[in-house]
C-alpha cells in the first residue's frame, strides 16, 4: 500500500516514449485509487491504458510526475500478451510461481483458476490463447497481491470462462480486499464489476471517480431542441426537432425533457463517442 | 438458500434486484426466519459482480428488519414477509378473481394491465 487507504496513486505522471515523432503516451494524470476498488481502465486504442498499467507495474520508468504503487512483492501484473515460459508444463508454471513468492502463495486460488479446465502437464506453448489466459491469471491470483493490475484480461476468453473468471476475481476482491484495476474495450464486462472509473483519452484523464457518483452526477435527455445551459453537454444529438443528450448536471434538470439515469455503457460510450468536450 | 440472478440490461440498480430478490424468496416461504443469506463471496462468484454491491444490498435489507449480520457467522432471515404463503386466503381470494376474469373474456395481458393498474393506484409512492 502506498498510504493510508490509497492502493495506487499518480501525480502529473507523463510518459513519452523515445524516437523522433513520438508524442507523448500520457500526460498530466492525477488521480488517487483508493484501496479496495475495483477499477474499469477504458479508452480508445491509443488512449494510454497499457502504458499507465506497466508504469504501475513499474516495468516503465515515467518520463515526468510520479506513480506510486505497492512494491513487486504486492502487486501482480498481467500484460496483454500474457508472458509465460513457452516451455515449461502448466504445473511447472504454478510451482514457479509457489518458489517465487514465498510466504504468500496460495495454492488453492491458483488451482481455482486452472480449474479442471487445464492438464497440469500439458507445456504452455501449446495452450489456446484463452488457456494462456488461465495460466496467468492463476499465476497472479496465486500470488495474492494488494494491487492486481489487468490489460485485457478477458479479451481471449469465450462467455462462459469470462463469467467464471470474473466471479473468481470478484470473490478474490471480496474475501483479501485486492484492489484491481483492469483495461477493457467489452462495457457489459465492466458493468456491475468496477466500482470505480478511470477514462482516458489522448493520454489525459477525462473521468476518475467512484462509478455511482458518475453515474449520479449524469442525466440521459430527450425532449424539443433547446439551450442546455448551465449543464455540461456531454454528447447531443439532433433529429428533426428532438434533442438526445448526455449531460453533466449542474443543478436540477429543468425544463420539458424527459430525463432517465445513464448506464455505465451509456455514460462511456457518450465520452468516447466525443473527441473533444467535457473537462474531466 | 436464496440463488441470486442478475439482469445486466434490465435497468434496476443491481443492488435493488439483489434486494427485491430477497424479499420474492421471504415472501414465497423460499426463505425463512433463521436461514443463512449467501456470503458476499458466494455470491460475487457465482454472478461476477462487486462485492460492495451485494454488501450495499444486505445493509438495505438489514436496514428494513428483515436481515441481520452476526458477526463472522453471515447475515441471517429474523422475519417473514406479507401473507404470501400458496394457501393464505388473500391468494385464494386473487385465484377466484383470476378465474373470473378469464371466463369474462380478459387474456393473460389484460389482466395484467389491469393488476398493475390497481397495484400503480393502491401503492403509488411506495418503494418498491
Amino acid at each position: 500500500m502506498t498510504r493510508d487507504g490509497i492502493a495506487l496513486k499518480a501525480d502529473l505522471l507523463g510518459k513519452k516514449y523515445g524516437g523522433r515523432g513520438q508524442g507523448w503516451a500520457l500526460r498530466e494524470c492525477d488521480f488517487a485509487l483508493p484501496t479496495g476498488r475495483v477499477c474499469a481502465l477504458v479508452g480508445p486504442n491509443g488512449a494510454g491504458k497499457s502504458t499507465l498499467l506497466a508504469l504501475a507495474a513499474g516495468l516503465l520508468r515515467p518520463t515526468e510526475g510520479t506513480i506510486e504503487a505497492p512494491d513487486r512483492e504486492h502487486l501482480a501484473y498481467v500484460a496483454q500478451d500474457k508472458p509465460l515460459h513457452p516451455r515449461l508444463t502448466v504445473a511447472d508454471t504454478l510451482r514457479m510461481g509457489r518458489e517465487l513468492n514465498p510466504g504468500r502463495w496460495n495454492d488453492a486460488t491458483a488451482r481455482r483458476v486452472i480449474a479442471d479446465t487445464l492438464d497440469p502437464e500439458a507445456v504452455v506453448r501449446t495452450l489456446s490463447g484463452g488457456q494462456r489466459t488461465r495460466v496467468a491469471l492463476a499465476l497472479a491470483l496465486g500470488k495474492r497481491p494488494e494491487l492486481l493490475l489487468l490489460d485485457e484480461p478477458m479479451a481471449d476468453l469465450d462467455p462462459l470462462a469470462r463469467h467464471q473468471l470474473m466471479g473468481l476475481l470478484m470473490a478474490d476482491a471480496a474475501e483479501h480486499g485486492t484492489t484491481v484495476v483492469m483495461s477493457s474495450h467489452i462495457l457489459t464486462e465492466l458493468e456491475g464489476a468496477c466500482d470505480h472509473l478511470l477514462l482516458l483519452h489522448g493520454g489525459r484523464i477525462r473521468l476518475d471517480g467512484p462509478v455511482d457518483e458518475l453515474l449520479a452526477a449524469h442525466t440521459l435527455l430527450t425532449g424539443p431542441v433547446a439551450d442546455l445551459a448551465p449543464h455540461t453537454v456531454v454528447e447531443s444529438r439532433t433529429t428533426g426537432r428532438q434533442l438526445t443528450a448526455l449531460i453533466r448536471r449542474e443543478g436540477p434538470v429543468e425544463g420539458p425533457w424527459e430525463t432517465r439515469d445513464p448506464s455505465l455503457e451509456d455514460l462511456l460510450l457518450a465520452h468516447l463517442r466525443t473527441t473533444e468536450g467535457a473537462p474531466a | 438458500m436464496v440463488e441470486y440472478r442478475i439482469d445486466r440490461r434490465s435497468g434496476v440498480a443491481t443492488y435493488l434486484q439483489i434486494v427485491q430478490q430477497t424479499k420474492q424468496a421471504l415472501r414465497m416461504g423460499l426463505l425463512e426466519p433463521g436461514d443463512r443469506l449467501p456470503t458476499a463471496r458466494e455470491v460475487v462468484e457465482a454472478t461476477a459482480i462487486n462485492p460492495n454491491t451485494v454488501l450495499k444490498a444486505y445493509r438495505e435489507l438489514e436496514r428494513e428488519g428483515l436481515v441481520e449480520a452476526r458477526r463472522g457467522l453471515g447475515t441471517f432471515v429474523r422475519t417473514t414477509l406479507g401473507t404470501g404463503p400458496a394457501d393464505s386466503p388473500l391468494r385464494g381470494e386473487l385465484a377466484d378473481w383470476a378465474r373470473r376474469a378469464r371466463t369474462a373474456g380478459l387474456d393473460r395481458e389484460d389482466v395484467a394491465a389491469l393488476f398493475t393498474s390497481v397495484l400503480k393506484e393502491h401503492f403509488e409512492g411506495d418503494d418498491a
